[in-house]
């Protein structure tokens, strides 16, 4: 039976599949942490030479003010802070409060940037009159926004962190539009006559059809939104006067950077895991979301 | 209604392309009976894919009349009297086949149980069983095009139109996927409107070959295929196989073999709906 031997053939195929999917995780591992030795290597490696050598940059010298040893600055995140706690313990929580922040950031800027998409995908005419503005809307900088809106918001009796959220939502957006758009228009156009021929609602075509062929771009652009929610959120939380998130500690902790510069590096080193593990939400929702051949998703 | 009714009546159809205005199509009178396998075939750009197009309301007509079903393209479209088939499978990566074979039921409103015992059938009907589940990236070129043949079925409609369904496939695979085809359409009576290059596909499958020409596009022969149903491997060695083959040539060359703009059609096509 040739059809039972394509089914034994894919099957077949199917198990060299999972198997190449267990050796390229391996491989991703092994890479991850060529990835970080190499980096220590270089900071380190950076560091002892610039010391040996006196380096001279400009004002900038390299010692233990400048460039700390890694390993100081993880081991600063055991020790305790003025007010008791370990140093972790009190960036974890100022991480928390920030990823709220910027989870609810994200969430209004995907889902506005995804209605925004869907409307300019339906209507040439609002495209070629809206794009321009929502271009030009990104080219503000968030620093000269944020204070506007916290002090529009915060008027308007809504907390704080609301005021933080609704910034990052704005950085979010933009690159959600764009790419849900691109990706919207994706859609093979044989696929569209196709859906013509079953006499399909535009609705069903854009349900059916449109948005499954885009989700591919919609996380493509959520993994550059989903750390930008990050940023806005921190950078939020200078003008809005902010004490509880990463914002507020880098703030503080740069006004004592001269006495103990592991707390800032430390603080950075937290920010930078809370945005990785940001992406790395996304790539998951990608992996169990998305369906589409394996040369298709990133 | 009568057997008398063509499935597809088209008077003094023309299509002229606004950009560069290219005579597409020029003055095409055709009739189509219920149950008849029609071939178009052609030179490149001799306006089949336009006319297959023309007739299943995906483009419309600078002049003439289309009638299906005794009505309007655009009603037949509404009504889903068509199903089509392309030269690519054109399946959802992100549907199963099962589902791919679903998604013309989902649109015409077909509830769980009746879509899943319809799929079923045409699982069977196109020997694709133990391959519900599959994705179409998992499948051969040939079983997607047989994915996409019982999708186009699946709501059965009363014209199949397929643009070069089998173009894009091996000699092997397109000859056992045309055997597949003949009994699918005996089994399902339906009507079968198919666009070819082939012209031993032609003459093996159809009841007639309309041979076209173009710049612009014309009808320049038809061609009856009196071979006898059912056709089975034999009918490809048979004299009358051959004498039929030469006539089809024959008219080709006769209305000029000009493959000049090799692949335009689809250009223009593509221009025309702003793609």
């Amino acid at each position: 039976m040739p059809v039972m031997a394509s089914a034994a053939v894919a099957t077949e195929r199917w198990s060299i599949l999972s198997a190449d999917r267990v050796r390229r995780g391996a491989s991703q591992g092994a890479m991850l942490l060529g990835v970080l030795a190499g980096l220590w290597a270089l900071w380190e490696g950076f560091k002892w030479f610039g010391e040996a050598v006196d380096l001279k940059i400009g004002v900038f010298v390299v010692d233990d003010r400048t460039l700390p040893h890694l390993h100081s600055i993880v081991a600063r995140l055991f020790e305790p802070t003025a007010v008791g706690d370990r140093l972790l313990t009190v960036l974890l929580e100022a991480a928390l409060f920030t990823a709220k922040e910027a989870a609810v950031g994200f969430a209004m800027g995907a889902a506005i940037g995804f209605l925004i998409a869907i409307v300019l995908v339906h209507s040439g005419l609002l495209q070629r009159g809206l794009l321009p503005y929502i271009v030009a809307s990104q080219t503000i900088p968030i620093l000269a926004v944020a204070p506007m809106v916290v002090v529009w918001l915060g008027g308007r009796g809504l907390p704080g962190w609301f005021s933080v959220a609704v910034i990052a939502a704005y950085l979010t957006f933009f690159p959600v539009a764009i790419n849900t758009l691109r990706g919207l228009q994706s859609a093979d156009p044989r696929a569209l006559e196709l859906m013509q021929s079953y006499a399909a609602s535009r609705w069903a075509i854009l349900w059916k059809l449109r948005v499954p062929a885009s989700l591919p771009y919609l996380f493509a652009a959520f993994k550059i939104s989903a750390t930008a929610s990050i940023v806005g959120a921190i950078i939020g939380e200078l003008p809005a006067g902010i004490q509880d998130g990463l914002g507020g500690a880098i703030l503080n902790f740069n006004q004592y950077y001269a006495s103990s510069p592991d707390d800032l590096w430390a603080t950075n080193l937290i920010a930078a895991l809370l945005g990785l593990s940001f992406f790395l939400l996304i790539v998951l929702a990608e992996r169990l979301i998305v369906r589409r051949a394996p040369e298709h998703v990133a | 209604m009568s057997r008398r009714v063509s499935v597809v009546s088209l008077r003094g159809l023309s299509k002229e392309f606004s950009r560069g205005g290219v005579v597409a199509l020029q003055n095409i009178d055709l009739e189509i009976a219920p149950g008849e396998f029609v071939s178009l075939i052609g030179p490149s750009g001799c306006g089949k894919s336009t006319l297959l197009r023309v007739i299943g309301d995906l483009v419309e007509p600078t002049g003439g009349e289309v009638v299906v079903n005794g009505k309007s393209a655009r009603q037949a479209r509404l009504d889903r009297d068509y199903g089509i088939v392309f030269q690519d499978a054109v399946l959802y990566d992100w549907r199963t086949v099962a589902k791919n074979i679903a998604l013309p039921l989902e649109m015409g409103g077909w509830n769980r149980g009746r879509r899943r015992a319809r799929v079923g059938e045409m699982i069977e009907l196109v020997e694709l069983g133990g391959f519900e589940g599959h994705h179409p990236w998992q499948l051969s070129g040939g079983m997607q095009q047989r994915v996409s043949i019982a999708r186009a079925l699946s709501f059965d409609p009363s014209l199949l139109l397929m643009d070069e369904p089998f173009g894009a496939l091996d000699e092997m695979t397109r000859e056992r996927l045309n055997m597949e085809l003949l009994r699918i359409w005996e089994r399902a009576r339906s009507t079968i409107v198919f666009v070819t290059h082939s012209i031993s596909e032609a003459v093996f499958l159809s009841t007639r070959v309309v041979v076209m020409s173009a710049r612009p596009g014309q009808i320049t022969g038809v061609v009856e295929v009196d071979l006898p149903q059912p056709r089975n491997a034999e009918t490809r060695g048979e004299p009358r196989f051959f004498e039929l083959v030469t006539e089809v040539r024959e008219r080709l060359r006769a209305g000029g073999l000009d493959t000049a703009g090799e692949g335009g059609e689809e250009e223009l096509i593509a221009a025309e709906e702003g793609l």
